[in-house]
C-alpha cells in the first residue's frame, strides 16, 4: 500500500515536471526560433514575454472543442490519451540523481525507448480516426518515419551500453562519472542518435507527420482545444525525454567531471536539466536553420545511410574495445 | 516489483490526468456546433470523397525489413552488455560480426533489388 502511494507520488511529480517543461519549451521554442529568423518572439506580457504562457494555456482550455461529424468517434477521442500516456511514462526512467530515479529497471534504456515508440501508434490512430486526407497522409508518414529511424536510434544507443557494460541508465551515468563522457569516444553514435531523436520527435527538418507546407497540420488537422493541447504537450515532452536521454547517455547525465557523484546531492537534477536544455537548444537551432527533407529522401537517409553506417561503426567500436580489453585497458568486469 | 508498480502508477495517473484535462476543457469551453464546423477540413472547400480508400503506403517492404532489423537490434543488446565481461574472448565478437554481415547482406540485396525505392 505504502509502495503504491509512493509510486503515485512519483507519477504526480512526473506530471508536474512534464507540464512545467512543456510550458517552458513552448516559450523557448518561440524565442529561439524567433531570434533564428531575426524576429523577437513574444515580448509583451511579463519580463521578456515570459507571462505569455498563462493566456496560452487558458486559451487552450476555453476553446471550443470542435468534433467533426465524420470521425471514428471512439478512436478520435482515445488518440490524444494514447499519445499522452506513454510520453509521460518515459519520464519515469530518467535518472535525475543518485536516488532520484523513479523506475530503474536493468533494461531501463530499452524500456524508455519502447514507451516512446508507442507514441507513433497514437499518432496513427489520430490520423486514421480523423477521416481527413491530410491527417491520414501525415499519420502514414509518421509510421514510415518511426520504422525508418528507430533502428539507427537503437543501434546508436549500443555504444554507451558496450562501453559501460550495462543497459541501466544509472549505471551508464556512474560509468561516465568515473571516466569520460561518452560523447568523446563515440561521437558518431552521439550525432546519429541526435538526428534520430529529432526524427522520432517529429521536428522540422524531418517533421513528415505535420509538414505544414504540404499537409495543413498533418495528423492533428482535425483536432482542436485540449485534445490538440495534449498532442502538443506530448510532443514537447518527447522533446525533453529524448534530450534527457542524450544528456544521460553521452553527456554524463547528472554528474560533472571531476566531482564525486556522492556529493552532487540536489545539484544532480539541476545539472541534468541544464544539459537537457542545452541539447534542446541544439534541436531548436537545427529546426531553425535547415529546410525540410522530402519524404522519399527521408526514408532513404534512414535505410541507405544511417543503418549501414551505425552497424559498421558499432562493429568497429566493438573490435577496438576488444583489443583494449586484451591489452587490459578496458572491461574485464564480472 | 518496485519498478512495475511505479510504471503502472505512471500509466494510471497519466490516463487519469488526460481525462481530467479533457473534462476541464469540456466544462470550460462553449459548444456552439454549426453545419460548417462539422465538415472535415479540406483547405476550405467541401471534401471530395472519403480518405478511407485503398492506397499504397509506399513503405510496405520497409515495414517487413523493420521487423527483421528490430529483432536483430534486440539481439545486439545482451551481446553489448556482455562484450566486456571477464573471460570473453574473440569468439563473441566473431559471432556477432557474422550475424551482422549476414543481415547487412540481406539489406544490400533488398537495396539492389529496388525494394528501398520510395513509390
Amino acid at each position: 500500500m505504502a509502495m503504491w502511494l509512493k509510486a503515485l507520488l512519483f507519477a504526480l511529480v512526473g506530471i508536474v515536471v512534464m507540464l512545467v517543461n512543456g510550458a517552458f519549451i513552448i516559450y523557448m521554442l518561440r524565442k529561439v526560433l524567433g531570434h533564428a529568423h531575426l524576429r523577437l518572439g513574444p515580448t509583451e506580457l511579463g519580463p521578456a514575454g515570459l507571462a505569455q504562457l498563462i493566456p496560452d494555456i487558458l486559451k487552450l482550455l476555453t476553446k471550443e472543442d470542435r468534433h467533426p461529424n465524420q470521425t471514428d468517434k471512439w478512436l478520435y477521442c482515445l488518440a490524444p490519451i494514447i499519445v499522452f500516456v506513454p510520453s509521460l511514462t518515459a519520464f519515469a526512467f530518467i535518472p535525475y540523481g543518485e536516488k532520484l530515479v523513479a523506475a530503474n529497471p536493468n533494461l531501463g534504456l530499452l524500456m524508455m525507448i519502447a514507451f516512446l515508440s508507442v507514441v507513433p501508434i497514437g499518432i496513427f490512430a489520430a490520423g486514421w480516426a480523423s477521416r481527413n486526407k491530410y491527417a491520414l497522409i501525415g499519420a502514414m508518414r509518421s509510421v514510415g518515419g518511426a520504422i525508418s529511424y528507430e533502428i539507427p536510434l537503437l543501434l546508436a544507443a549500443l555504444a554507451p551500453v558496450m562501453l559501460s557494460g550495462s543497459a541501466n541508465l544509472s549505471d551508464i551515468v556512474h560509468a561516465q562519472a568515473g571516466g569520460i563522457w561518452y560523447i568523446l569516444p563515440c561521437l558518431p553514435s552521439a550525432v546519429i542518435f541526435f538526428l534520430c531523436a529529432q526524427m522520432e520527435t517529429n521536428q522540422t527538418p524531418f517533421d513528415m507527420a505535420e509538414a505544414e507546407g504540404e499537409l495543413v497540420a498533418g495528423f492533428s488537422t482535425e483536432y482542436s482545444a485540449m485534445r490538440f493541447g495534449f498532442m502538443y504537450l506530448s510532443e514537447f515532452a518527447g522533446n525533453f525525454t529524448m534530450a534527457a536521454l542524450i544528456a544521460t547517455l553521452f553527456l554524463g547525465g547528472w554528474t560533472l567531471p571531476g566531482v564525486d557523484p556522492a556529493t552532487m546531492g540536489v545539484f544532480g537534477p539541476v545539472v541534468l536539466v541544464l544539459k537537457t536544455y542545452l541539447v534542446i537548444f541544439c534541436f531548436m537551432m537545427v529546426r531553425g536553420n535547415f529546410s525540410r527533407y522530402r519524404v522519399d529522401q527521408y526514408a532513404a537517409l534512414g535505410w541507405k545511410k544511417l543503418i549501414p553506417i551505425t552497424l559498421g561503426w558499432t562493429l568497429l567500436l566493438a573490435v577496438i574495445l576488444k583489443v583494449l580489453q586484451m591489452v587490459g585497458l578496458w572491461g574485464g568486469w564480472s | 516489483m518496485r519498478d512495475q508498480i511505479i510504471i503502472a502508477a505512471f500509466l494510471i495517473l497519466g490516463a487519469a490526468f488526460a481525462l481530467f484535462g479533457l473534462s476541464m476543457s469540456w466544462l470550460l469551453s462553449p459548444t456552439r456546433p454549426t453545419h460548417g464546423k462539422g465538415i472535415t477540413y479540406e483547405s476550405g472547400v467541401d471534401p471530395i470523397g472519403l480518405p478511407w480508400i485503398r492506397f499504397r503506403p509506399g513503405y510496405f517492404i520497409y515495414a517487413i525489413l523493420y521487423v527483421v532489423f528490430d529483432i536483430e537490434t534486440v539481439f545486439l543488446y545482451p551481446w553489448a552488455v556482455s562484450l566486456g565481461a571477464q573471460g570473453t574472448g574473440w569468439f563473441i565478437l566473431i559471432e556477432m560480426v557474422l550475424f551482422v554481415v549476414i543481415l547487412l547482406g540481406g539489406l544490400f540485396y533488398a537495396w539492389k533489388e529496388g525494394s528501398l525505392k520510395w513509390h
